[in-house]
């Protein structure tokens, strides 16, 4: 019988109290790799595509939401800015690629956007199958949109005014499928594109033709400074970094982050305690298990090393439960969640998860230190004698 | 094959036990007597290796126990002395099997089922041997008791009061075991009891009485 044996059996025999401990670790541990996993995603997401937008135009307002509404297709847009003031701005000297936008509908909760091929070059988008589109009414789907709705290439669909909703359909004009994308793992999953025309030609502009916002890449670095206060002194637009305004994003989740991460630190203490309390308790009433076994030839350090093998197997079991538990909560999260954009995933591994690990293991061992102390001093002679 | 000289305990409350000296050959069976609080229970485990001694020495088997390394004594004690005490103190989390198992694995001497199932036998306890501590009667968890002292052939077995807890029944089994069982596998037995049920059923060999006025000198010290 070796040591594992031994130690998983006497963990066992107090099966309610394993059970409790291994909650308690399980939740603090779960918790941490849940912000750690969902924390390191989102991060990921808003870096991965805001990659090569250094500046955004759009209609005066928020610059968070003009942000969010053209990276991160998450937001409601700022308004409309003409199509000529736009192309104004992108032939100028410091720009050097402009990227249009139209936004304003959707098909099935998934955002129609109106734009041109610099928009496909800009996030490096390839093709699963078809060819991109030519004509008005042509789109291409990302490979999101191909899998949830079971669409292909030559399929016909039809567009919703709005954003989310399937209300208010465009049912005059279809929607032909010419292309379908590879999955990208970045927001082009989750949007169907099409030319500018195709948007325009929806909502039947005469006149004066309107886009809802413009990615640009700057020409020189000297751009960052200048652009941006040229563009908000002497336009009716307004520019906004996504650096800049990611981090503001973060920074105003983080409050709300660290709140959770204490809470969960505080839960992973409190479950060290409640091992220590149960180990040293349970000392009580196996001190004569503890003096049995000595007599029958296990040294104070093989009792030492037994019930610190308690505690760290106790919290490491824990550990490991946790992490999944974080896995599977986060896996949950990305199912049920709304926006598609930012969906969550469950099966994303980090190496930090490890550490969360470690630390399961290093409460094990400090909650198991006294009660292994304690036990390593158990007299076999006075124990035995007290019948 | 055992051999106490000069063997003294001092207790923390200062008092001083001296033991007379005492020797005993391969496969004897003694007796040790005396009334409660005489010593017996503190010599016994002065011979099994459990409480160093304030001066003096115990040989067994030619090897002065507190001679050796603390480590290498444990090791020593679970192979060589098995131990009976008045409650047999079976590990509640282990079957009648493993607890046996347990004893052949600290005295580090590798897992050996067909003794173990040999032991249970003798003890008529076979049929227990999935069974946990609870489940059994205080006569079985004793014979079991038994049974985890005599796995590992220990060439000294000791037995605290082992009938102390038992009923007539039981306490006349248990010690025609103990004394069968040593005298067959050519272990040493020494049986400390003031159970005159005991002293009657146990017609052979050796007595060694304690008696304390001789052996303590709490008096000299006050």
């Amino acid at each position: 019988m070796n040591a594992f044996q031994i130690s998983w059996k006497n963990l066992k025999a107090n099966r309610l109290t394993l059970v409790l401990n291994l909650l308690l670790i399980a939740f603090g541990t779960g918790m941490l790799a849940m912000l750690l996993l969902g924390m390191n995603q989102v991060g990921e997401r808003l870096r991965d595509n805001a990659r090569g937008v250094d500046l955004v135009v759009g209609a005066k307002g928020s610059p968070l939401q003009l942000i969010l509404s053209s990276i991160y297709l998450i937001d409601f847009p700022t308004g409309n800015i003409s199509e000529e003031d736009a192309h104004s701005l992108s032939a100028h000297p410091m720009v050097k690629k402009a990227v249009p936008l139209a936004l304003g509908d959707n098909y099935a909760g998934f955002r129609i956007v109106g734009t041109d091929t610099g928009y496909v070059s800009l996030y490096g988008l390839e093709l699963e199958a078809g060819h991109f589109w030519v004509k008005p009414f042509e789109i291409v789907i990302g490979a999101e949109v191909a899998r949830a709705q079971g669409l292909k290439a030559g399929d016909r669909i039809y567009g919703s005014h709005g954003l989310t909703s399937d209300e208010d359909l465009h049912d005059d004009h279809p929607y032909v499928i010419t292309g379908v994308l590879k999955k990208k793992g970045n927001i082009a999953d989750n949007l169907v594109l099409t030319s500018l025309e195709s948007v325009w030609e929806m909502h039947g502009t005469d006149g004066a033709r309107e886009i809802t916002s413009m990615l640009l890449q700057y020409r020189s670095r000297m751009a960052m400074v200048a652009l941006p206060a040229m563009i908000n002194r002497s336009t009716a637009m307004q520019a906004a970094s996504p650096a800049k305004e990611s981090a503001r994003l973060f920074a105003l989740i983080g409050v709300g982050v660290d709140a959770v991460r204490w809470f969960a630190v505080a839960l992973m203490l409190l479950a060290g305690v409640s091992v220590f309390v149960s180990l040293y308790n349970s000392l009580r009433e196996r001190v004569y298990d503890l003096a049995v076994m000595r007599v029958m030839g296990a040294s104070r350090e093989a009792i030492f090393a037994m019930i610190m093998l308690e505690g760290t197997l106790l919290t490491t079991l824990g550990s490991l439960a946790g992490i999944l538990l974080g896995h599977v909560a986060l896996h949950a999260i990305g199912h049920w969640q709304g926006s598609p954009q930012a969906r969550m995933d469950g099966l994303y591994f980090l190496p930090e998860e490890a550490w969360l690990l470690a630390a399961g293991l290093l409460i094990g061992l400090v909650a198991a230190l006294l009660p292994a102390i304690q036990a390593y001093r158990t007299d076999i002679s006075e124990t035995m004698s007290k019948i | 094959m055992l051999q106490t000289s000069l063997l003294t305990k001092t207790f923390a409350n200062g008092t001083t036990l001296r033991f007379p000296d005492w020797k005993v050959a391969r496969g004897e069976q003694w007796l040790l007597l005396g009334e409660s609080g005489s010593g017996k229970t503190t010599l016994l485990h002065l011979l099994g290796g459990l409480l160093r001694p304030a001066s003096g020495r115990v040989t067994v088997n030619g090897t002065d126990l507190y001679a050796l390394p603390s480590r290498t004594l444990d090791r020593f004690r679970g192979r060589h002395i098995g131990i009976v005490f008045q409650q047999p103190h079976l590990i509640r989390s282990m079957t009648v099997e493993e607890n046996l198992l347990l004893a052949q694995s600290f005295a580090g001497i590798g897992k050996d089922v067909v003794r173990i199932r040999e032991v249970l036998n003798a003890l008529d306890m076979d049929h227990k041997r999935r069974a946990y501590p609870q489940e059994l009667s205080q006569g079985q968890a004793q014979r079991v008791g038994i049974a985890r002292a005599l796995v590992n052939r220990p060439a000294l077995l000791l037995a605290d009061e082992p009938t102390s807890s038992l009923d007539n029944r039981n306490a006349d089994a248990v010690i025609r075991l103990l004394s069968d069982l040593a005298a067959s596998q050519g272990s040493t037995l020494i049986i400390s009891t003031h159970d005159d049920r005991v002293k009657e059923a146990f017609f052979r060999d050796f007595m060694f009485e304690l008696h304390h006025e001789r052996i303590s000198d709490q008096l000299e010290k006050s």
